[in-house]
């Protein structure tokens, strides 16, 4: 039997009087693309941002690989290979686009560091840009910069926050293609709105709404849940 | 290590600011040949100072006390424990070394502005101290570090270091060690991580860097390097004084750097040198030099607003360090 690798017990994060993720239970297996939908203020970035350390939790465990990363700062969580790219755009601007992959690459040791770099960067159709600086970059480029940054680290756990949030069609065809190449050697959890995209990604569905788990199963089950069609997802044919 | 990587044009350009300087030893009339050996050593302070200004985004407001601690540090262990000079050097960077160490862990615990108050304050208590414990320190007065400790021996060969020209030869070599420190720091991977602190301290520790621990480092590197310019300035010049301690010699590194280009290996000594010509040509036919000075700092962040290199390497010469 495969162990999962990465389980959250009761985690929960209050904001005053608000309980913005409440009590979640939460298991992930190696290889899984899992996608975690809800509405806006549902609680997903706060979830997966103590998942990789950004927000301490008010209680709960998790447990990545088996082992309590609770307490651990974010910055040994990465090297344990928790990657996480950013919902808002977070590359450095001022930086070359070589030098943004190569603080991941390096981070990993290095290797040969120029081959590296220019690898990720050719994964996501970027190498010709690489003297560029990444400021001045597209902006559907500076997405791809982050996810080729996150790829550099080299993770056993991607967590992309909202991926695709401003792309344009063309550019979500070839991330899907790019998600799932990565998932040959990864683990994926994925935030996203787009919801053609979650189906057509995700092997599992996490429905979170007000802080808690609503729902969770394949993409098919998800789409025939009541619950989740009355929070979320509208009538039948949007979700379709 | 960027994708536009100019090696051998960067280091001929390093060598060759070298030669310069070397040669000037031979063609300064002698007042000049002075005041250049002093902006040396200063512009050292200013390359210690840019390391955590420009290279890590920190902007410290109480440098003067590490150049202060390497001051007091070389010329209290001459003067009161009889101290050579090799040793007497080496006791201004410890000293420089663990002030940084200590204030860096409690300083960088807060950020920003906050960041900037703190180092103040702590520079405050240290020239304060200075003054306090004037039976040792001299106080106000501060001290003289005689000339015939001032004698640098190896083996058989003596180097008098009030002769102006070992004096000058003194202060190339400690600059010409601080600029390839800073052009090798500029260029590792550790200056990388420090330029993505500079720009974005929250992604780059979810890149997996402890941005504390790098941060305390650059606080150390930057302390030690000031440090090493304050004991160079007590051993080559022979005062030890709490003036150095003082506020304005934490807001000089910093105008020395904006003025020649923060982050940039050769801005630090460019900016030395443009501030001491303007004080020096506007002092010689007016009182009122402090005005002339600060309209010349007005014009030049007006026309050259990341200082003189930085705005040369942002227009035209992307390689530039």
């Amino acid at each position: 039997m495969i162990s999962p690798l990465l389980v959250t017990r009761g985690l929960t994060r209050r904001f005053g009087g608000l309980k913005a993720v409440d009590a979640v239970d939460f298991t992930l297996m190696p290889g899984e693309i899992r996608a975690v939908i809800g509405p806006n203020g549902a609680g997903k970035t706060t979830f997966v941002g103590m998942v990789c350390g950004r927000v301490p939790p008010s209680a709960g465990t998790i447990l990545f690989d088996g082992a309590d990363i609770t307490e651990m700062p974010p910055h040994r969580r990465v090297r344990l290979g928790i990657a996480y790219t950013f919902q808002i755009t977070s590359v450095f601007p001022n930086l070359s686009v070589y030098d943004n992959v190569a603080l991941a690459v390096q981070r990993g040791g290095g290797g040969d560091m120029r081959a590296n770099v220019m690898a990720a960067l050719e994964k996501v159709g970027l190498a010709g840009r690489a003297a560029m600086q990444a400021g001045q970059l597209a902006y559907g480029h500076q997405r791809l910069l982050e996810i080729a940054m996150g790829l550099a680290l080299k993770p056993r756990l991607l967590i992309l926050d909202e991926p695709t949030q401003g792309l344009s069609d063309a550019e979500i065809e070839g991330f899907v293609d790019l998600v799932r190449t990565v998932a040959e050697n990864a683990t994926v959890l994925l935030i996203e709105h787009n919801m053609p995209l979650v189906m057509q990604l995700a092997q599992r569905i996490t429905v979170l709404d007000a802080g808690r788990v609503l729902a969770e199963g394949t993409p098919d089950e998800i789409r025939a849940d009541a619950a989740v069609q009355a929070a979320y997802l509208g009538t039948a044919e949007q979700a379709a | 290590m960027s994708g536009q990587d100019r090696p051998a044009k960067i280091y001929a350009l390093h060598l060759a600011v070298l030669v310069v300087l070397f040669a000037l030893n031979f063609v300064l009339p002698a007042y000049y040949h002075g005041l250049m050996a002093r902006i040396l050593v200063l512009a050292v302070f200013a390359m210690g100072y840019n390391i955590l200004f420009g290279y890590a985004g920190l902007l410290s407001l109480g440098h003067a006390m590490f150049f202060a601690a390497g001051l007091y540090g070389a010329g209290l262990a001459v003067v009161h424990l009889g101290l050579g000079v090799p040793l007497a050097f080496l006791s201004g960077l410890a000293c420089g070394a663990v002030l940084s160490l200590a204030v860096g862990a409690l300083a960088l615990r807060t950020a920003g502005v906050a960041f900037m108050i703190v180092t103040m304050m702590f520079a405050q208590v240290f020239a304060l101290s200075l003054i306090y414990f004037a039976r040792w320190t001299g106080g106000d007065q501060g001290l003289v570090v005689p000339q015939p400790a001032r004698i640098l021996t190896f083996g058989a060969a003596a180097f008098d270091l009030t002769d102006p020209t070992v004096r000058y030869m003194a202060a190339l070599v400690l600059f010409a060690v601080a600029l390839f420190v800073t052009l090798a720091l500029a260029r590792s991977r550790h200056g990388r991580v420090l330029a993505a602190i500079r720009e974005n301290e929250e992604r780059t520790r979810m890149l997996g860097y402890d941005t504390f621990a790098n941060k305390l480092a650059a606080v150390v590197v930057s302390g030690t390097i000031s440090a090493a310019a304050g004991a160079a300035f007590a051993l080559l010049f022979g005062y030890v004084g709490a003036a150095f301690a003082g506020v304005q010699y934490s807001i000089l590194p910093l105008l020395w750097v904006l003025l020649g280009g923060a982050a940039t290996t050769l801005g630090p000594l460019l900016g030395t040198l443009v501030m001491y010509a303007v004080t020096d040509t506007a002092s010689s036919f007016t009182s009122a030099w402090l005005l002339i000075v600060g309209v010349v700092l007005i014009l030049l962040v007006l026309f050259f607003p990341k200082g003189v290199l930085g705005t040369l390497r942002a227009r035209w010469l992307g390689w530039l360090p």
